[in-house]
């Protein structure tokens, strides 16, 4: 993976650079020191680094606009992190940028039951906002699995997923709105607490824009009443077709788990030794999950185990009581920990047609021996959201890049058979340069017009989401332009 | 002009030179100068899976047949789209791309999403006559911005939509309504909160004040397997202990209940404007109290109220600044969408400068 070469003005006027940022904020809000910066050099994407400029951690939504403005005025690029888990390198900076972190603006502004809603700064975990509000019966809805750790500021820069959206959607259909700093320092405010904008759809807009557009300090989510309960049931199957077809047919027949997870036997294989958590040893496993009373759940179950029935399943457990839950979500929740045990691995995040499943699973089967690199599957499978998983060796000569060209084979396999590279981490370095098998140049320059509409001189961010060669003449009338 | 292929579509638009005037079915009341381009032509459905909750059509495929093929194999839109006709004494047959373009949603937007939430995926041909693609037909991709959302709701001002791919959902086995007489407009807000709140899953919260019978009352809708739904019903009933609480259990009285709320039928063929109040629900009593208005019907839990006041009422002006805005649905003589706040403006008149170079689409609405 490419990163332009670093501007030499900006790099040549650093000095210069951080007093006018020391001018704008706490001395301690700014971070210039080559030993310090090397803690922001990645993000959750460790192939890649390279320590920024300058680090800036700013306390409020003015101070934020007061870094941009001087950013702006002075022609320095801004790569704005929230946590810093970004899986695609979102947050990967660049040697002549100033990093901008939200993560001390971390609190709850406002919590109101009655419209359902929770403001609060974006610096704040995504765990941390469910936190806020549980005691009192409520949640935030999207839940990627890095919640513990991950900010809303990334969340809402990806439109961040997770396991139960096939209920209750991504982040942009939870999000009500933000306040939002342009890269010249304006400050806005985009929706609130009514539902629908007034005009054009910007909050949709910004949402999932990966920090190009604007920085948004604060956010206002919705957050909805905890369900009574929820119950998982585990499946296996001898076939990734039959476990792909028991899935359509669940669907069909108009259930709406709040979620559907697919394992398949590498992944079974990997887990169980990891975390022995009993999975039967089969081709593939299903983990459905169903909310509701008590009742409503027998209801909702009988219906999902007759039509599992139906596709002669090796194995069939129903969770009896909290504990046996526990154990039915406990080896693919320890799935990603279990890779990392036997090998340095890659996470694709591709979404397919659900209908195509076993096509792209024999498919990924066969590039596995290609490559003569290993593959784990666990995904998504209600909405078609894959994660395969591939193992390499860091260590080994060459075998990081025979994995990301084998990652991008897998992706291209996505898109052609209908589906997209991304479905919730988002593009940001990683997927790049493959923005071309997906989309038309017209599609892409239609997206760009976007940014430049926001960020006319292509600061923010600039070097992430479209392929270099795409935004190069963007990116050097900015610097053109110092 | 009507295009029968998104390349002559794509020629059409890139030849013309003078306004040109978006319209699906005409069925939504926009009526502006330029050349009516008919998006009829473009019609039908392209791809539907049932099991993957997936339906991809042509812009002008009309609404109803997207919905006799999602009857078939028991789903539906679940966004609930309004249909205009009765309130604004339209003819015509809804199309898909309307629908979209208006981001037409129902009761259930308080609970599931406007029709923003559930489309995946669009194809528009720009203002400059270039034909572009965004989204796709799978549920979960952030490949790049959203530009889905930016087209839904844009009112064919930005492009004309060709393709559109959406979301949908089963249809539920039955309904019930739990409904309670009697209550103030404030104390309907505090319920329907309360109702929301709950955890038995209520897909519509409304609120008449002058019902069927000249009396109040609050609708509260619950959805999904039969089983499920007679406790839900019981549970919801229940948080309204002491105050005059029914249930009404029979599905078809449910539905029309619901779609008479849907298209506002309480205003058909009465006089004066139409006004469309997006605002936090626990505030909309009090709105609704400036707004002076003849009749008022609230839905989304009190986030949306529909008000009919007399013709010229500047309801904007009444209603002062607050968390929201209010849009001219029924009548003439004021702006139709909402004034913008200036960065908001500026923003949205660069992104029009960009989408539709020559000024040429839909000019005059949206700002």
């Amino acid at each position: 993976m490419q990163m332009p070469t670093p501007d030499a003005n900006v790099l040549s006027r650093k000095a210069g650079i951080v007093a006018r940022l020391q001018e704008v904020l706490p001395r301690d809000a700014v971070i210039s020191d080559e030993m310090e910066t090397r803690a922001y050099e990645c993000d959750a994407l460790t192939a890649y680094k390279c320590p920024p400029l300058a680090v800036v951690l700013p306390s409020s939504t003015e101070e934020v606009s007061a870094v941009l403005k001087v950013c702006h005025e002075m022609g320095v690029p801004v790569v704005p992190r929230g946590s810093g888990t970004s899986l695609a390198g979102g947050a990967l900076p660049t040697a002549d940028c100033v990093l901008l972190g939200v993560a001390r603006m971390n609190d709850v502004l406002e919590t109101d039951y009655d419209n359902r809603f929770i403001r609060v700064q974006t610096g704040r975990t995504n765990l941390s906002v469910t936190g806020a509000v549980e005691a009192d019966g409520f949640f935030y809805a999207p839940d990627p699995s890095s919640q513990l750790a991950c900010a809303i500021a990334g969340n809402i820069a990806m439109n961040s997923g997770g396991a139960h959206c096939l209920k209750y959607g991504v982040t942009t259909n939870n999000l009500m709105g933000v306040t939002m700093v342009q890269m010249d320092g304006t400050v806005m405010e985009i929706g609130g607490k009514h539902l629908d904008a007034g005009g054009y759809d910007l909050l949709g807009l910004v949402c999932g824009s990966e920090g190009q557009l604007g920085v948004v300090t604060e956010a206002t989510l919705r957050i909805l009443p905890k369900p009574e309960g929820a119950r998982p049931v585990l499946m296996g199957f001898d076939s990734n077709e039959v476990a792909g077809a028991c899935v359509a047919d669940i669907i069909k027949a108009g259930v709406l788990p709040v979620a559907i997870e697919f394992m398949d036997r590498p992944c079974i294989e990997a887990t169980e030794a990891f975390a022995k958590a009993g999975y039967p040893m089969c081709e593939a496993l299903l983990i459905v999950e169903v909310e509701g009373s008590p009742a409503e759940i027998d209801e909702q179950l009988a219906l999902i185990l007759e039509i599992a029935r139906r596709h002669n399943p090796v194995e069939l457990r129903e969770a009896k009581d909290a504990d046996e839950a526990g154990r039915i979500w406990l080896g693919r929740k320890s799935a990603f920990g279990a890779m990392g045990q036997i090998n340095d691995y890659m996470c694709l995040d591709g979404t397919i047609p659900v209908s195509e499943l076993p096509y792209v699973l024999r498919r990924i089967g066969e590039m596995s021996k290609e490559y003569g690199l290993d593959v784990a599957n666990v995904f998504h499978a209600g909405d078609g959201n894959m994660h395969p998983l591939i193992l390499f060796d860091a260590n080994k000569e060459g075998d990081l890049e025979l994995c990301e060209a084998f990652g991008a084979d897998i992706l291209r396999l996505c898109v052609e058979v209908g589906g997209c590279l991304t479905g919730e981490h988002g593009v940001g370095i990683e997927k790049r340069d493959l923005m071309v098998d997906q989309f038309a140049p017209a599609d892409l320059e239609a997206q760009m017009a976007v940014k430049d509409v926001f960020d006319p001189h292509w600061l923010l961010n600039p070097a992430k989401v479209f392929p270099l060669a795409a935004s190069e003449s963007r990116r050097s009338v900015a610097l053109a332009a110092e | 002009m009507r295009p029968e292929t998104e390349a002559d579509l794509a020629d059409m638009i890139a030849s013309a030179s003078a306004p040109v005037c978006v319209r699906g079915g005409g069925t939504r009341g926009v009526h502006l100068d330029g050349t009516v381009l008919e998006t009829g032509g473009l019609s039908g459905i392209t791809l539907y899976e049932p099991g993957s909750l997936t339906l991809v059509a042509q812009a002008g495929t009309p609404l109803a047949e997207i919905e006799a093929a999602l009857d078939a194999e028991g789903q539906r839109l679940a966004f609930e789209p309004m249909d205009h006709r009765g309130l604004l004494g339209t003819s015509g047959a809804p199309t898909i791309g309307g629908v979209v373009a208006a981001n037409v949603s129902g009761p259930r937007r308080v609970s599931v999403g406007a029709c923003r939430d559930f489309m995946l995926g669009v194809r528009y041909v720009d203002g400059a006559g270039v034909v572009v693609k965004n989204g796709g037909r799978v549920m979960k991709n952030v490949t790049g911005y959203d530009l889905v959302k930016l087209m839904s709701g844009s009112w064919g001002t930005l492009g004309v939509l060709t393709e559109v791919s959406l979301k949908v959902l089963p249809k539920p086995e039955t309904a019930a309504c739990v409904l309670i007489d009697g209550l103030s407009d404030a104390d309907a807000m505090l319920a329907m909160a309360k109702a929301l709140g709950s955890p038995f899953e209520v897909s519509g919260a409304a609120h008449i004040p002058v019902g069927l019978d000249g009396q109040p009352v609050t609708m509260l809708r619950i959805e999904g397997f039969a089983g499920s739904v007679a406790y839900r019903a019981d549970q919801v009933a229940g948080l309204f202990g002491g105050m005059a609480v029914r249930v009404e259990r029979d599905p078809d009285t449910v539905a029309k209940g619901w779609a008479w709320v849907r298209d506002v039928e309480a205003f058909h063929g009465q006089s004066g404007d139409v006004w469309r109040v997006s605002c936090t629900p626990t505030e909309a009593a009090d709105l609704a109290a400036r707004i002076g208005a003849e009749a008022l019907l609230y839905d989304w839990g009190g986030g949306l109220v529909w008000a009919r006041v007399a013709e010229g009422t500047d309801v904007r002006a009444r209603l002062g600044a607050f968390d929201g805005h209010a849009t001219l649905v029924r009548g003439s003589g004021q702006a139709k969408f909402p004034p913008d706040p200036a960065p908001i403006a500026a923003l949205s008149r660069g992104l029009r400068a960009r989408f539709d170079p020559k000024g040429i689409l839909n000019t005059g609405l949206m700002g």
